[in-house]
């Protein structure tokens, strides 16, 4: 087999790659908002479910995550009486989307946290209700904010999906494990491989980058003073 | 059986209580890799992060794509690679926990350039323009007056890393590296019980992440720095 | 004469265990325009931010417009208020501060219209209507569309009251307006300050260091220090003709700080 052949499974594999980092993503983002606004929340019935969420996901390695819902959370089932096997597509967003969402939480949270004061002071003389506060003031001045760090957390992400190999899922790192196991052409496999990662992170990064810009046109019609 | 200890699946708790031992031998190896990668990642880092900086081109762009590239590529791949390629091209069998820990300070590498050049770069400008100035020789103002500044924020960021490196560990186990996740998952195959092992070495983790959290903000609180302007 | 539309019925206020105002009585009536001079740390940004709600009283009541402000009456007695009477009682407020705390994701024009329609419940339309009004009348209708970091501060706070004034007040509270602009740019929100005060439309309370400004709009000037009120009384006589020393040595170094 020349290295020309192993491309095509290869980016079989980067395709489903590509997809996980996609779902997990958002998903995570999802969490993020939720638990990050959670964390910030006045009610403990949101506060410490946020908390724990985000130190239990921060504080654990992913692998372990996703290790523990792919085969323990079975045993779990058998041991309540419910069917709790997960398809390892499933475990593997979910173990992913749960990492990031902890990491992001955190940036949401901080990203609130660092709007003015000022503001918030600026809505109450306006009258305004404290969901108001948050959706129209707060949160528009927070999410530029944030992009930078999520930009990083998503490119973590495109990184972690090369785990889900490990629960049989057949995406870049799966196939590439394969075809080496097939060619024990190592070198040229792994190269393949890192580069293809890096190219597909390249894209992430510009992606987002175009995003940041987008989500942040009121802070650059500054630079026109 | 492992390492000489029997356990005992007479019932869940039995089971987790004559496995601990086990667990804990396989911490070991987990902080020594940890920490033997912790500093491959603090040294190869620094090396990069000052090739970064060179004022030639030949050679900072070479070092800002090797940063880019072990940046943006998974840690598992990056494994894989030392632990089958390299010893290949140079004809030495590498043992997994040396891979595993090169691959760890590689990846990390790449993370402490981009803390020592943002700490340094964080330090205001206008001391910069203090040091020229007042005539002070460039090597005297950076060691003296740059990065005693810099520092403040280098070692919380280098913290974080480690105790991320830590929990990347289990990525080890791929190439059988006897960390606490290989143990786990040989003890689980064993037993078809993954949920206690499993959910032990979770913990186990959690565990250690906090203990080494307040390690790494007890040693942040008791930094000299006072009169630093930290954001 | 009439209902106080301010009143300060004994008023302390704490911070830890700082004592910022010392059971402060204090009156202003409707339609007043009243400046408050001190120094710093007297008292004078306090007495505004405990009227717009946004610091809460450690002692006796605030009464705005016949009613008390932080407390509601339940059964003849006192209790705290609600946030439901907190908000009603805010709507007869407006502020302007010294950062301008413009909102800086939304244009000139949808800083002006955001609260009417959210708060207010205005249709679009008018509020855009009012707001075109306001920009008019402070000068800037040529800017509706910019973000507020586009333009000077002293634009900016002109904004800042076109802001407050959209939510039709009965109370305009300034807090040091021209505190944080370059010297240049004072000029210009002075006038419109003047312009509301010459209407006698609103019952107006200022926090200033202008003394000259206050000198020529203000019915009444307060000097307050160490959290109460020393002296007060018409402009001419308590900038030209204190009685108290403390009044005295306070005019002076702020009119004649080289000396």
């Amino acid at each position: 087999m020349d290295w020309i052949d192993y491309l095509g499974p290869m980016l079989d594999g980067a395709w489903i790659t590509v997809k996980l980092t996609f779902y997990s993503t958002i998903l995570g983002a999802v969490f993020s908002f939720l638990f990050g606004l959670g964390k910030l929340a006045r009610h403990w019935y949101f506060k410490i479910p946020s908390v724990v969420y985000i130190e239990v996901f921060r504080g654990t390695s992913l692998l372990v995550q996703m290790f523990w819902l792919f085969y323990a959370l079975p045993l779990v089932g058998d041991i309540l009486g419910l069917n709790m096997r997960i398809p390892p597509v499933v475990a593997g967003v979910l173990a992913l989307s749960a990492n990031i969402g902890a990491y992001g939480a955190e940036v949401v949270r901080g990203a609130i946290q660092a709007v003015s004061k000022k503001q918030y002071e600026a809505a109450t003389a306006l009258n305004f209700t404290p969901k108001q506060t948050l959706w129209r003031i707060a949160l528009p001045q927070a999410i530029p904010e944030m992009m930078p760090p999520f930009g990083n957390l998503a490119i973590q992400n495109l990184k972690d999906t090369a785990l889900v190999s490990l629960i049989t899922i057949s995406d870049l790192a799966f196939v590439s494990e394969r075809l080496r196991n097939l060619t024990q052409e190592s070198a040229v496999v792994y190269t393949l491989a890192l580069f293809m990662y890096f190219g597909m992170a390249l894209v992430l990064a510009g992606m987002l980058k175009m995003l940041s810009q987008y989500v942040g046109t009121w802070r650059r019609a500054a630079g026109g003073k | 059986m492992l390492f000489g200890i029997e356990w005992n699946t007479a019932s869940n708790l039995a089971f987790a209580t004559s496995i601990l031992p086990i667990l804990l031998i396989g911490l070991i190896t987990t902080l020594k890799a940890t920490v033997v990668g912790f500093i491959l990642a603090i040294v190869i880092g620094l090396v990069l992060a000052a090739l970064k900086g060179a004022p030639l081109k030949v050679i900072s762009y070479p070092a800002a794509f090797v940063i880019e590239f072990l940046r943006d590529t998974p840690l598992l791949i990056q494994l894989f690679f030392v632990f089958y390629v390299l010893p290949e091209l140079t004809g030495i069998a590498i043992p997994a926990f040396v891979a595993g820990a090169v691959a760890l300070g590689l990846q990390y590498s790449a993370y402490c350039a981009e803390v020592y050049r943002g700490g340094l770069e964080a330090v205001p400008w206008g001391q910069h323009e203090a040091i020229k100035a007042l005539n002070l020789p460039s090597a005297y103002g950076f060691f003296h007056i740059i990065l005693p500044q810099a520092i403040p924020r280098i070692i919380p960021a280098l913290g974080n890393y480690l105790v991320s490196i830590m929990k990347d560990v289990p990525i080890l186990s791929v190439v059988t590296v006897l960390e606490m996740m290989t143990i786990a998952r040989i003890i689980g195959d064993r037993t078809y019980n993954y949920l206690v092992p499993l959910s032990m070495v979770g913990i186990l983790y959690l565990i250690l992440t906090l203990l080494a959290s307040f390690l790494v903000r007890f040693i942040d609180m008791k930094l000299p720095k006072s009169g630093i302007p930290l954001k | 004469m009439s209902e106080p539309m301010i009143k300060f019925d004994k008023v302390t206020k704490k911070f830890g265990d700082h004592v910022v105002l010392k059971e402060l009585e204090f009156e202003v009536q409707p339609n007043e325009m009243v400046t408050i001079i001190g120094p710093s740390g007297s008292g004078k940004s306090t007495i505004l931010r405990i009227l717009m709600t946004l610091e809460p009283i450690n002692g006796g009541v605030v009464y705005v417009d016949g009613e008390p402000l932080w407390h509601e009456e339940r059964d003849g007695k006192f209790v705290p208020a609600s946030e439901q009477h907190l908000r009603k009682m805010r709507s007869k407020l407006g502020m302007v501060f010294q950062q301008f705390n413009l909102f800086p994701h939304m244009t000139v024009r949808r800083n002006l219209t955001e609260a009417p329609i959210r708060v207010l419940g205005l249709s679009k339309k008018e509020a855009v209507e009012r707001a075109d009004e306001l920009l008019e009348m402070v000068g800037l209708s040529d800017q509706a569309d910019k973000f507020p970091a586009q333009l000077s501060g002293g634009q900016q706070q002109r904004v800042g009251i076109a802001r407050a004034l959209a939510m039709r007040p009965k109370i305009l509270l300034f807090d040091e307006p021209t505190s944080a602009l370059d010297p240049e740019l004072v000029g210009e929100v002075l006038q419109v300050i003047r312009k509301l005060a010459e209407q006698h439309e609103f019952t107006m309370l200022l926090v200033t260091h202008e003394i000259p400004f206050a000198r020529q709009v203000s019915d009444r000037v307060c000097f307050i220090d160490g959290g109460s009120i020393v002296e007060q009384g018409p402009p001419d006589e308590i900038l030209t003709e204190p009685k108290e020393e403390r009044t005295k040595e306070f005019l002076h170094a702020v009119l004649h700080p080289d000396e």
